[in-house]
């Protein structure tokens, strides 16, 4: 993984005292609450329900366990709610009928980062500083400004990979990382660049979505599209560039940025995504951003051309761990000594969390955290602790942090994976649900986001509850299930093969669900938002929908047909009429569903 | 970081006859539709310091047409922005009457150096690969 040189470490500091400043400003009264709260948006820092909220960035995705350790650290210490903070907190979510909210841990999200939701804002000063001591930081992971670039989990050990895209996210990173001129858009700016043919980045999702590939003389460069995004309107990113050259990209990405920072719309929030931009103006947004990138080359003389020197600096930082090159060529897999029971778990653990490597020796392990008793992608401080242990000892130190909110070791030999699954099961980490119904995304919701209009986490837990048989999850295969609690999106709601979406109506939540989005992967087919199935259900109706949408999958799949291909076969009809039967409370009377189709139309408008 | 930047206090500020050729440009304008000869000063207002639409006209008055003259940020300036606007072109700001310019000076001193170019200098790489680190197209800039 990338390691800092001195003067990124120098910068990460400077940055630290720069909050600092800030907060100490803030609290004195000399810079207003107004003024500095997009300082410490870009900072990571919202201010939440109940409490601050950080959110760390983690580049593309990837930790070293020293910097994994430093994060269960800040959980323990510092994720750590005042009690008066805490019982207000408590106190409010129990009306709603949350009975626990834990403390104390980590929450990692769709894009790569670690959110934490209960450090006091007085300290957070100190976290950042204790962050930038294992060069980390929250810069841009929040605000109107260019966010945390994304990537593909399995960067740089995918079989189906041709370009690793870690050495250019880390180029990009660099160059967006306090762009004086990017830092106040008309909207947050989200990149993804995925370098396999498997798209697991979600790049049609993203503002920019990049494709590395190589053209007919075999160069390498990136497909660019762009204005793709969730939110109230969903839209695809178009493709503006079928081949751009890989030195050329931060010259293009300057313009495209440009364009957008002139042209967004500030007058409605809802408008001002770069979506919005490319579907309005379409051939002419393009037309514009390749003029200004004319300009770029001509004009300003091309500043940002990358030198091959450059990408070669950068490069030799994501060479394969010396360690695993030791590896001896033949490995056999071990079998170990094991009860029948116990070897069968093993085997659906060999079969749903682990992913070939692009090293025949090797094997990329996830490690589950979607399970009952905590919510999807949290972490308490001792599992992050544990999790650095199973990276140290099994995976040369390294984990990857994945868009399924999941923690990936990218570097496992082939020979330790009984043992590693041994660990792993005592960490209670192994969950063998890896692309399975239960291992869901969802957002933290209502029990601790100011955004939400409903809770997320105990519709998660619910259906993680009744979908606890692994034999029940093997036979559905896989489900995306996505989550959101409002039409932010931030648990993809629109992409999943079912979503789910929180509204709320008189002071109640309601859940829209959409069936038939994907992400882009070969099994989901081409990006696409899901359709709602009809009026929003009560909270207390919704896990029984999604077993009566996949009772339906059941009964009419053809054989070894997927959930998402039976939807595709036979439409929404089927499935609509089966969440309809279970409609105990919002199908009692007419009048009651009639308002909750209004609310569906006009958050989706 | 070289300062380079101006402080002017908001009420140090005149808006009067300066004698000077002033232009006030609106922050939806394109910079590249004016007749920049015999322009002393463009002023690029910030009609909310979140608004970053003048970061992008500085930089094209600055980079990509060479203007030699003195452009000043005015409207909602704040002195956590300042270091933004002189690395996008700006060699005067025009503080918030809030602002504490005795803050100010210390914003500008914080970062021993940046990654990406600007409208003063060359990106990180290319001063690390010996490519010479200031741009060559803005002598302009004035102390």
């Amino acid at each position: 993984m990338y390691k800092y040189t001195d003067f990124d470490r120098q910068f990460v500091h400077q940055r630290a005292a720069q909050y600092r400043d800030q907060l100490e400003r803030n609290l004195s009264g000399q810079l207003s609450d107004d003024d500095f709260r997009p300082l410490r948006l870009q900072n990571g820092w919202y201010v939440q329900r109940y409490a601050p909220m950080l959110r760390v960035a983690v580049p593309y995705g990837e930790l070293a366990s020293r910097q994994l350790r430093v994060l269960a650290r800040i959980a323990r210490e510092f994720d750590q709610p005042s009690a008066q903070v805490y019982e207000t907190a408590t106190t409010t979510q129990a009306a709603l009928g949350t009975l626990h909210l834990p403390t104390g841990y980590g929450h990692f999200t769709t894009r790569h980062n670690v959110q934490f939701n209960w450090i006091p804002l007085d300290k957070s000063a100190d976290v950042m500083e204790l962050l930038a001591s294992v060069d980390m930081h929250g810069i841009q992971t929040s605000g109107n400004c260019i966010r945390n670039i994304t990537s593909d989990a399995l960067a740089g050990v995918a079989v189906d990979e041709d370009i690793d895209p870690r050495p250019y996210c880390e180029i990009m990173r660099q160059w967006s990382t306090l762009h004086p001129e990017f830092a106040f858009l008309p909207r947050k700016f989200k990149i993804a660049v995925s370098g396999a043919r498997e798209d697991r980045a979600a790049t049609a999702w993203h503002d920019i979505g990049l494709h590395l590939l190589r053209n007919a003389d075999g160069q390498i460069g990136f497909k660019v599209q762009v204005g793709g995004g969730m939110g109230r309107t969903p839209v695809i990113a178009s493709t503006i560039r079928s081949f751009l050259p890989w030195n050329e990209i931060l010259n293009f990405l300057e313009a495209v940025v440009r364009v957008y920072n002139r042209w967004g719309r500030r007058d409605n929030m809802y408008k001002a995504r770069i979506k919005i931009l490319v579907k309005a103006e379409g051939q002419r947004f393009i037309d514009e951003v390749e003029a200004e990138y004319q300009d770029i080359l001509t004009h300003d003389g091309a500043p940002h051309t990358i030198p091959q020197s450059e990408l070669d600096r950068i490069s030799a930082s994501f060479r394969p761990p010396a360690l695993v090159q030791q590896t001896q060529a033949a490995i056999h897999q071990i079998a170990p000594d094991l009860s029948d029971k116990d070897a069968n778990d093993y085997q659906r653990w060999l079969k749903q969390n682990v992913a070939p490597h692009k090293d025949p020796d090797l094997r990329a392990v996830t490690l589950s955290f979607k399970r009952l008793g905590q919510a999807p992608g949290d972490a308490s401080a001792d599992q992050l602790d544990a999790a650095a242990d199973l990276a140290d000892r099994f995976s040369a130190g390294e984990v990857r942090v994945t868009h399924q909110q999941n923690l990936l070791l990218p570097w496992v030999r082939a020979d330790q994976l009984p043992a590693l699954w041994q660990a792993a099961r005592q960490a209670g980490l192994a969950k063998a649900n890896i692309g399975l119904l239960t291992d869901m995304i969802a957002c933290p919701g209502g029990d601790l986001c100011a955004l939400a209009n409903a809770r997320s986490i105990p519709v998660a837990a619910a259906i993680t509850e009744r979908f606890q048989d692994l034999d029940e999850l093997f036979d559905l295969g896989q489900i995306d299930l996505h989550i959101s609690g409002c039409m932010n999106s931030c648990g993809h709601h629109h992409s999943g093969h079912i979503g789910i979406l929180g509204v709320d109506k008189d002071g109640r939540e309601w859940y829209q669900v959409s069936l038939g989005g994907s992400d882009g992967s070969t099994l989901s087919g081409a990006a696409v938002p899901g359709k709602v199935i009809g009026p929003s259900f009560a909270a207390s109706e919704v896990t029984d929908v999604i077993e009566a949408l996949l009772d339906t999958y059941r009964l009419q799949r053809l054989a070894g047909e997927r959930f998402i291909a039976t939807v595709r076969r036979l439409g929404l009809d089927p499935f609509r009429q089966a969440a309809n039967q279970v409609r105990s409370e919002t199908g009692n009377t007419g009048k009651e569903l009639h308002i909750h189709l209004a609310t569906a139309d006009a958050l989706t408008d | 970081m070289q300062n380079t930047l101006k402080l002017i206090a908001s009420n140090a500020y005149s808006t009067g006859a300066t004698g000077l050729n002033v232009i006030n440009l609106a922050n939806d304008a394109d910079p590249r539709t004016l007749a920049l000869a015999g322009v002393d000063r463009i002023e690029l207002n910030f009609p909310k310091f979140t608004d970053g639409r003048a970061f992008s006209q500085a930089f094209l008055l600055r980079r990509r047409l060479g203007f030699k003259g003195e452009i000043h940020a005015t409207g909602d300036v704040l002195i956590d922005q300042l270091l933004q606007m002189q690395r996008s072109g700006f060699d005067a700001a025009v503080l918030r009457a809030d602002q504490d310019i005795k803050q100010a000076q210390r914003q500008l001193d914080r970062f021993s150096g940046f990654y990406q170019g600007d409208a003063q200098r060359a990106p990180l790489f290319a001063a690390a690969t010996g490519v010479s680190a200031s741009v060559k197209n803005t002598e302009g800039v004035a102390a």
